[in-house]
């Protein structure tokens, strides 16, 4: 699959997102309710905010990114661009990665843009090794979104198409939801090593990136 | 001449509801096709099964000697009810977008394209926002962008006020002379038929006739 071709469909995707903001808009205003409504449901000090803070940080990014997974194939469908997609030579792998690549790009600005505002609400100290946050989220992230993405398409023929999604998404992802809030609530607390819980992420969007690239033209392709 | 599209026994059923009914057919190279018939009788159906996009349920297809019609996809241009182009961007950014989806292959710059139905390359506007008629012509500079050899087109002139599509007739007329053939679906029959070599009714998903155009 050449990365060149990848490439044109993610700047396509941030091209399209660029000029409607759909996705955007809709994850930030998601997401920020969901930070403030549990900071006060809490009064968060620092020992309650380390072992609360992973938990609802994994719920944030799922909510945001399932925000943005309901919206990922809609512009293909609309005026029926997967048809020229399947007409094209182009791989349908490469469609698939450039599309999850370009959610990643949403989904880890939404993050940027709430990782101070986290800190502040929650009154957040890490007291184990903090860089290793820039391994947890970001695959924690790859892995709801390659997931997610995938079975976006998969569900794109359903009329409950959104009600879908989160049904068969959510089972797949328990153990890297389950890894992901284990890690991060490790770095956070410093009680143990997250490098465990890091390597199983690591190999669940291993595992699951191969598959669902080998399965895309399958899905694709689906009458 | 080998036949470009050869139909055997082809049927199609959505469930129980029977779009195509043993359709044979032998298609030859360079020639302008009418497909012709009421709402329902399976036009739309056998283009997309020409183009790949369907499977039938029964008998055989061969699209350029091929059993698959998806694996001669580069040499097919496809154009449906819908532009097949994305909304937010202009049709330059589409077409530039699509021809570097055909990485191997010769095609139209996009400019070109859009000159060639008569769109101004220029129009930075969304996709969009354009009438219904200049969604059709972006979305036909789409189908000649990779300069297929087998054009098959949906309702081309669906929209279309009058000198518009004269002006797509005589594109199609240059492109069957440049050696393409084209299948084309229209509820406009007096329009179409200067350019069509045979013309092909359906009903009720079964041939009715296939007769040559002028005959």
């Amino acid at each position: 699959m050449p990365g060149r071709l990848v490439l044109l469909h993610l700047l396509k995707d941030l091209r399209l997102e660029w000029r409607s903001r759909d996705a955007i808009n809709s994850m930030l205003f998601f997401s920020l309710l969901v930070v403030v409504i549990f900071s006060l449901a809490f009064d968060p000090t620092r020992a309650l905010s380390r072992e609360i803070a992973g938990p609802i940080l994994c719920v944030v990014i799922l909510f945001a990114a399932s925000s943005a997974l309901n919206q990922a194939w809609a512009r293909d469908l609309r005026n029926n661009v997967l048809d020229a997609h399947r007409m094209s030579p182009a791989p349908p792998s490469s469609l698939f990665l450039g599309k999850v690549l370009a959610n990643f790009v949403f989904v880890s600005a939404v993050e940027l843009l709430l990782a101070p505002l986290f800190v502040i609400f929650y009154n957040l100290r890490a007291l184990g090794n903090p860089w290793l946050m820039l391994l947890a989220v970001p695959l924690g992230t790859w892995a709801i979104l390659i997931n997610g993405t995938f079975f976006a398409a998969l569900s794109i023929r359903s009329r409950n198409r959104e009600l879908l999604l989160p049904l068969i998404l959510f089972p797949i992802l328990t153990p890297a939801l389950l890894a992901m809030v284990l890690a991060i609530s490790a770095i956070l607390s410093g009680d143990s090593d997250p490098s465990s819980w890091i390597q199983m992420l690591l190999g669940y969007d291993i595992i699951f990136t191969t598959i669902s690239l080998l399965l895309f033209d399958t899905v694709l392709n689906a009458e | 001449m080998p036949a470009i599209i050869q139909l055997e026994s082809l049927s199609k059923l959505y469930g129980s509801f029977v779009a195509l009914r043993k359709i044979s057919l032998e298609l030859e190279p360079g020639r302008c096709y009418l497909l012709l018939g009421e709402n329902g009788a399976g036009k739309s159906t056998l283009l997309r099964i020409v183009a790949g996009l369907l499977r039938p349920t029964h008998g055989t297809i061969r699209v350029f000697g091929e059993p698959r019609p998806a694996d001669t996809r580069d040499r097919i241009g496809y154009m449906s009810h819908a532009p097949m182009l994305y909304d937010e961007l202009s049709a330059v950014e589409n077409l530039r977008y699509f021809a570097g989806l055909y990485r191997e292959q010769p095609c139209l710059t996009p400019k070109a394209a859009l000159r060639a139905v008569g769109l101004d390359p220029a129009l930075a506007r969304p996709v969009g926002q354009y009438s219904q008629g200049m969604r059709q012509r972006a979305s036909l500079a789409r189908v000649l962008l990779p300069q297929p050899d087998l054009l098959l087109l949906d309702e081309p002139f669906s929209n279309m006020d009058a000198a518009s599509a004269h002006q797509m007739l005589n594109l199609l007329e240059h492109q069957r002379a440049a050696g393409k053939t084209i299948l084309l679906t229209t509820h406009q029959r007096e329009l179409a038929q200067p350019i069509a070599d045979f013309t092909l009714i359906l009903q009720a998903g079964a041939v009715k006739s296939f007769v040559e155009a002028h005959a």
